[in-house]
């Protein structure tokens, strides 16, 4: 145990270090921006990254597919936009929230039900590989020009050219301190997280449904035995995962305001898996705090240099893993090492 | 016992065949019955069983799963690059002073890569199942964001006066590529290594050696109980896959004549790990035989103008692997 915290204590001691190193070369009121900002991309980071550890605390799997349950949780929420634009109506926030849960948690459970039950008693590897192989289908199939393939395919994909998200909410700005900025949609983020992170630990602790979810994460053969029904929660687990990742996308969409191609999901989804593991995996307020603690650095480090943010994340990563494998808040029990 | 000890898988119809088969596409290829594009497809198959079969020696044979294995690629291309390319303008010189210096190029990006394997394994051989997938892809990615940084490398170089090594680095290219390589490889040598790397990954799964990696890969507890130095031989199986798999990356390099970071992402692991995983984990023929016939399959998509499903078919094929055969199409060599 003891060993374990000085390697908490090197890592805060680290990362407050190269925080005083940015401040004290761009100052301060820089420095608060880049915070906020942060802040914002790390409320979208936190809440993908709950469904990582949601999945991995049941069924202890690395669900790669994960990323790109988001990026279809940011498409939704366009298609829906435009069709009510058709009819000359704007689509409210509260709408396209709901419609990216929705359909995200139904694509997760889907993904759940087609490729991962099948595996369940097969050694783990396969999972993770078959977890791998769907998001590569996913980007690769939605990345498909759909004037390019045949009838009833062409309905289904996206397409790989950029598109403008609407506006679901006009961004205004507020002046905090010394030319300091907070948006509304910056806000708007931060809330919008909060709040479904609020009802999740509601549902993990207090529901019937979230005691079954505790005891199958525990110990899943003893689950089965106490009579609990293991394929009814571990899909729960999957759709709880996908609309929180269904939520992400709509604050990436808030957030970013363009669709970059079927490919955008690849990235947030693993520098969410990496706050998923900084945080400790399988841990529900480690995933919340290791979310934000990556939006702030990756922020930070993507204003030194863009191919230094890309790297930093898989160094932390690799750092991480090798130092304190069980995170930040994660339990000391692992049978990785 | 008897099984593992007993039984010898040779390979000398494999060399025959790709022998036979070289001369024959070359002999076509010189008469323009074949065009380049052909001599090409074959040669990237050549290069694809070379990375398939040392990516078998890390998953299949030593029991670790490393999805990394493009990083050792890139290492290789752009070691043996630096030599022919930046180093030394080897394309004006004599053609019998090239084959050599080829050679030793490819060689020492493949030695890169040997170290580069041996280094990285040290730390990271520690983790294991899904957390050494995990950090080998990261391997994969901060190798792709570390090329694209040498500008800033060259800078830096720059302000510390090392203007001869900065220039050296900032010829490497980062974002824009690394240009102008010669097209050193051919038939030849894609057939030479191919066979090299069979015949030595065959011989060293039949010597003790290889017997320690069956034993690691069946219970590495109860090889460490034998006495057996774990950590020495799973980073031996990582450096001496490595070194293939830079060899590899060395001929791919000098075929395409022009290298980016980018050809060396994660997207490169996979395809080499549906190749294995079609073929069967630790069967050497398994693997030869999926990463030949598929890159020459794959490729026919693009003569009925289907290659944007190439991306879409390489997942496919994994997930349907993985569901309804896991153990692959091939038996286990061991």
């Amino acid at each position: 145990m003891k060993k374990i915290k000085a390697a908490d204590f090197i890592f805060v001691t680290f990362f407050l270090l190269a925080l005083g190193f940015y401040i004290f070369s761009y100052g301060w009121i820089v420095s608060a921006q880049q915070i906020i900002n942060g802040l914002q991309k790390g409320s979208m980071y936190a809440l993908i990254a709950l469904g990582y550890t949601l999945v991995y605390g049941i069924i202890k799997l690395i669900n790669f597919a994960h990323g790109d349950v988001f990026m279809v949780g940011v498409y939704i929420p366009y298609f829906v936009a435009n069709i009510f634009m058709n009819q000359g109506l704007q689509l409210p926030l509260w709408l396209a929230l709901v419609v990216a849960m929705v359909g995200c948690l139904l694509l997760n459970m889907l993904i759940e039900a087609i490729a991962y039950r099948p595996l369940r008693d097969k050694p783990r590897l396969t999972m993770l590989i078959t977890s791998i192989g769907v998001s590569l289908f996913l980007e690769n199939f939605l990345a498909l020009d759909p004037h390019h393939v045949p009838f009833p395919i062409n309905y289904l994909v996206f397409g790989p050219q950029f598109r403008a998200f609407p506006t679901l909410l006009k961004e205004k700005a507020y002046p905090l301190f010394k030319g300091v900025m907070v948006s509304n949609i910056k806000i708007m983020n931060l809330v919008i997280a909060l709040l479904v992170m609020i009802i999740l630990e509601y549902i993990v602790k207090k529901t019937k449904m979230g005691k079954a979810m505790r005891a199958v994460s525990f110990d899943m053969d003893v689950a089965k035995l106490m009579g609990i029904n293991i394929n009814k929660v571990i899909a729960f687990t999957f759709a709880l995962g996908g609309a929180l990742a269904g939520c992400a996308g709509v604050l990436f969409g808030l957030t970013y305001g363009v669709l970059q191609s079927p490919y955008l999901g690849l990235w947030p989804g693993i520098v969410a898996f990496v706050a998923a593991v900084v945080g400790g995996i399988g841990n529900i307020p480690g995933a919340m705090l290791g979310g934000f603690l990556m939006g702030i650095i990756e922020t930070l480090a993507l204003s030194i240099n863009s191919n230094l943010g890309y790297g930093v994340t898989f160094l932390l990563l690799i750092v991480v893993l090798l130092v304190k494998p069980t995170g930040l808040l994660g339990s000391p029990y692992t049978e990785k090492i | 016992m008897k099984e593992v000890s007993g039984k010898k898988v040779s390979y000398v119809y494999f060399y025959i065949g790709l022998i036979i088969t070289g001369l024959v596409i070359s002999f076509l290829g010189r008469f323009q019955i074949l065009s380049r594009y052909y001599l090409q497809i074959f040669m990237f198959m050549c290069i694809n069983i070379i990375m398939t079969v040392s990516l078998n020696l890390i998953n299949g044979f030593t029991g670790e799963f490393s999805i990394g294995h493009a990083a050792f690629m890139a290492i290789g291309a752009y070691t043996s690059c630096i030599f022919t390319t930046i180093l030394f303008s080897s394309s004006k010189w004599p053609p019998y002073y090239q084959i050599p210096f080829f050679l030793i190029s490819i060689l020492i990006g493949g030695f890169a890569s040997f170290a580069l394997g041996y280094i990285i394994g040290l730390p990271i051989l520690r983790l294991k199942g899904d957390y050494l997938a995990i950090v080998t892809l990261a391997l994969v990615e901060v190798m792709r964001s570390a090329i694209k940084l040498s500008d800033e490398l060259a800078g830096l170089f720059q302000r510390m006066h090392l203007t001869r090594l900065s220039q050296i680095i900032q010829q490497i290219g980062g974002p824009r590529g690394l240009s102008s390589v010669p097209g050193f490889t051919n038939i030849f040598w894609t057939v030479f290594f191919t066979i090299l790397t069979v015949f030595i990954i065959n011989r060293l799964l039949n010597s003790s050696y290889g017997r320690v990696w069956l034993a690691l890969r069946d219970d590495d507890i109860a090889a460490e109980m034998m006495g057996v130095n774990i950590s020495f031989y799973k980073n031996l199986s990582f450096a001496i896959a490595g070194f293939w798999a830079g060899v590899g990356g060395g001929l791919y390099a000098h075929i395409l004549r022009y290298i980016h970071a980018d050809n060396f992402n994660f997207i490169k692991s996979i395809e080499y790990l549906v190749y294995l995983y079609l073929g069967g984990m630790s069967s050497i023929w398994g693997s030869i035989i999926a990463a030949g016939s598929l890159t020459f399959l794959l490729e026919l998509l693009r003569i009925v103008n289907m290659q944007q499903w190439r991306l879409v078919i390489y997942p496919l094929i994994l997930i349907i692997i993985m569901i309804k055969k896991p153990e692959g199409l091939f038996k286990r060599d061991f």
